[in-house]
């Protein structure tokens, strides 16, 4: 079974995000890069289902600046067998991503499509859903289990209040939420071995997809900083706070 | 409590413009090293320090490494850390592919070396010995010791120790006792060792130990010792641990620092005497130690600077969030953060200047290294291994007691609540101290300087180094006058080293009046080398030449000072009368 992941590159989880003083956008010049941890889990996940004979070749895709190509390295580090990378200097947004990744199950035709759940930059949680739509194949959200048994699989998905089990046919497109697993070290070995690993690089415009925003940013601003907090006299007064200036009950 | 952040393109910049990245074309087995695979290892590296080894630095200091009923147990969470980093493969980074290794340059294994250091020393003490057992035998090793052991030292399996110092043998190894008696094909060792980094442990299934030790009939003193390999377990004929040998780790020391990593009491023969093989040939045991000196001896000073590095960013963090009082001759208004006040600035620009001049450094010897071991042209070896004699004592006594001052600063910068444990630079300040102190002190450092690096040629490569800091050639618009005035002050520092390396040389029948400013020598040319460097790396960024720019102003004027005294300091100590101190 071909497996299909799909990895963006983001800023680093552990940097410290700042807004552009012009209010276009976040500062990414010479911020340290990393892979989506959400789309780490999805790599695992798929290595994991190699490594269990479970799936015979994974490819991963990336979209974006040719930087993308150092986290299709990862990917590969990781196990992944090949890399496709997408290469544009324009802003993706998710349905754009959707139809690009799309177009290249269409050439590939991968039975099992795992993304993560949403990108830790802008947190949209749409992409997934949008290729499975534009496939028309069944979709597995924020899961944190699959076993794969002949053409179905079994998931669980982390939902509001609990966890709700599923059987979806495949091909389907499956997303990764935290539980799912823990990603591992890459190897040093495996480092080197990923620079020799087939990585293709084609344009939106090979694929014949169009990608022109339907989104406009109007402005990226810092959350409010906040306020420092009050003492109340008793609970008479907590109850009437919460009432008539927060607004909450 | 801070997170230890590898501070990556400062590693990646200093490989690029100091480790001789630019002529990795011409090193043998560099066919497949590029910028990209640099930063993909270095970004895998840190990421491993962050997940695995930070976190076990304070838990590691404050429990310690314990002796239990003969058996040595690293602190909780140590030995499942040590097998994921072999099982990573970093044990093999720049080892020979032929056992196992990746052959990976020095320049980037210093950096990752680094990256492990400032995460956490006291483990990384145990791969780092391991490694010099690997070289050594590489080097030194006959081809059935190379054999039974190499493959497993690279992979991290078997770790590796040093065995030399001894109660009465320290700096003077010529006094060494152990001795080694002829028995079939191999030799019963017998004696004492002090002293041994991560000795025993129960990281790794053997242990393989490298022993100093004197045959029947060596010849007094350093002609006479000879080095063995001693296992902890004898291989079997499958190549695995067999027999139990007769050494054991008889206590461990209480000390200051490095709490996780074991110093062992190592005993030897205490039944019918250990069984060691001889390495190379007879009673040049010390001399097949002195070759790794180089590597050993930089990769202290790499621990400076790691340790450096961890301490200040801890400050600088520290500093921005600290609060209190207000900039100096401003009585109303905010309050603001401590990085504000001058003192405080001052102290972090140090951190940071020097911290990017040792970087330079290290990286620039571990370059010197990559080139002198595989570098195509002959010549350019030669050439590069004279370099690195050179300087390999600086890189060692200059970073670490540069590091022990730095360290100490940010340990300021953090005012009392520094010298509480709980803020963790408390223990940068007890791990960077022994660093000034084993592999050789830094009077041993500034002495191996002076007498042999000056003495053997007449100052002939360091005068050719002086010149060559003289030729650097800036790549920034020497228009304005505060660049000109840099410049001055940078060549008039090297006016005055030149004149007391001149001195030094001068003085070659007078070994006391040299011993006496040696070290003092030695962080003069840590500072002009420091500078020249930083100068170098200076146009790549504003950032990079304000820096560089503090340094010259701020650090580099101690080098007028340093002439003096190594000019006309040493009589004063040396006629004061012993007995009235």
């Amino acid at each position: 079974m071909k497996v299909l992941v799909t990895v963006k590159r983001v800023i680093d989880p552990y940097v410290k995000v700042r807004v552009k003083s012009d209010g276009t956008g976040v500062e990414t010049a010479n911020v340290k890069m990393a892979m989506n941890p959400f789309c780490e889990i999805a790599v695992e996940q798929a290595v994991r289902m190699k490594e269990a004979g479970v799936v015979t070749e994974i490819i991963a895709v990336s979209i974006g600046a040719t930087q993308c190509q150092e986290t299709l390295r990862t990917a590969m580090a990781m196990g992944v067998d090949r890399g496709i990378l997408v290469e544009t200097a324009a802003e993706v947004q998710p349905l754009a991503v959707a139809k690009i990744v799309k177009a290249i199950i269409d050439k590939e035709q991968p039975k099992l499509v795992i993304m993560g759940k949403q990108a830790i930059d802008d947190d949209s949680n749409q992409s997934g859903q949008m290729v499975s739509a534009l496939l028309g194949w069944p979709q597995a959200t924020f899961t944190s289990a699959i076993t794969v048994n002949g053409d179905e699989a079994e998931v669980k998905r982390e939902i509001d209040g609990g966890m709700e089990q599923l059987t979806i046919k495949l091909p389907a497109v499956i997303t990764t939420d935290l539980r799912l697993n823990e990603p591992r070290y890459v190897t040093l070995p495996n480092i080197m071995k990923a620079k020799k690993k087939p990585l293709e690089i084609i344009k939106p415009e090979d694929l014949g997809v169009d990608i022109a925003p339907r989104l406009k940013t109007l402005k990226v601003a810092e959350p409010p900083k906040r306020s420092a907090g009050v003492k109340v006299e008793d609970v008479k007064e907590l109850v009437s706070k919460l009432k008539n200036e927060a607004r909450v009950i | 409590m801070t997170i230890y952040s590898a501070p990556l393109q400062d590693m990646q910049f200093a490989i690029q413009e100091f480790g001789g990245f630019d002529d990795w074309q011409h090193l043998e087995g560099a066919e497949d090293w590029s910028a990209e695979l640099l930063e993909a290892i270095l970004d895998q590296a840190s990421k491993f320090a962050n997940g695995v080894l930070s976190p076990l630095n304070r838990t590691g200091d404050m429990q310690g490494a314990q002796w239990v009923d003969g058996r040595v147990l690293a602190p909780d969470g140590f030995r499942d850390a040590y097998q994921q980093f072999i099982a990573a493969g970093w044990s093999g980074l720049s080892a020979d592919p032929l056992w196992g290794g990746q052959g990976l340059p020095y320049s980037l294994a210093m950096m990752v070396q680094e990256i492990w250091n400032s995460a956490n020393m006291a483990f990384c003490l145990c791969p780092m010995l391991t490694t010099g057992v690997q070289e050594t035998l590489k080097r030194h090793g006959s081809a059935q010791l190379q054999n039974s052991y190499l493959r497993k030292l690279v992979s991290g399996e078997w770790t590796g120790t040093m065995n030399l110092t001894e109660p009465q043998a320290g700096s003077d190894l010529s006094a060494i006792r152990t001795r080694a008696v002829p028995e079939d094909d191999y030799f019963r060792i017998t004696g004492t060792k002090i002293y041994i980094t991560w000795g025993a442990h129960d990281l790794a299934e053997n242990i393989v130990h490298l022993v100093l030790a004197r045959l029947p009939d060596a010849p007094e003193g350093v002609k006479g010792i000879s080095l063995f390999v001693v296992p902890q377990y004898l291989p079997n004929a499958e190549g695995e641990c067999g027999e139990m040998n007769d050494v054991r780790c008889v206590s461990i020391e209480r000390k200051l620092g490095i709490h996780a990593s074991p110093t062992c009491v190592m005993s030897y023969g205490d039944h019918k005497g250990a069984i060691g093989y001889l390495v190379g040939e007879p009673h040049h045991g010390l001399a097949y130690m002195f070759t790794m000196m180089n590597h050993a001896r930089l990769g202290v000073g790499v621990e400076g600077l790691a340790i450096a590095e961890s301490a200040y960013q801890q400050a600088l963090l520290y500093a921005r969030s600290r609060v209190q009082g207000r900039l100096p001759g401003v009585r109303e208004g905010e309050r603001v953060s401590v990085i504000e006040l001058p003192d405080v600035k001052r102290m972090l620009l140090t951190m940071r200047a020097s911290i990017d001049a040792m970087r330079a450094l290290c990286c620039y010897m571990a370059g010197m290294m990559d080139r002198s071991h595989r570098h195509h042209d002959h010549q350019q070896r030669i050439a590069a291994k004279a370099r690195l004699d050179l300087l390999n004592p600086v890189a060692k006594g200059w970073c670490t007691e540069n590091a022990v001052d730095l360290v100490s600063m940010a340990m300021q910068v953090h005012g009392g609540t520094g010298y509480i444990e709980a803020t963790g630079i408390a223990q940068c300040y007890r791990d960077i101290r022994i660093t000034t102190i084993y592999e050789g002190t830094t009077a041993i450092q500034a002495n191996d300087l002076v007498n042999r690096k000056l003495g053997l040629d007449g100052g002939a490569e360091m005068l050719a180094l002086i010149d060559e800091m003289r030729g650097l050639k800036l790549n920034i618009q020497v228009a304005d006058n505060q660049m000109q005035l840099l410049i001055d002050h940078y060549l008039n520092a090297l006016l005055s080293f030149e004149r007391a390396t001149k001195w030094v040389v001068s003085q070659s029948r007078h070994p006391m009046a040299v011993a006496a400013v040696a070290v003092t020598y030695m962080r003069m040319t840590g500072i002009v080398v420091g500078v020249w460097l930083i100068l170098r790396g200076a146009s790549r960024s504003n950032t990079k030449m304000s820096v560089a720019q503090f340094y010259i102003k701020n650090v580099l004027p101690q080098v007028s000072a340093y002439e003096q005294v190594i000019i006309a300091g040493a009589s004063s100590t040396l006629d004061f009368d012993s007995s009235l101190l």
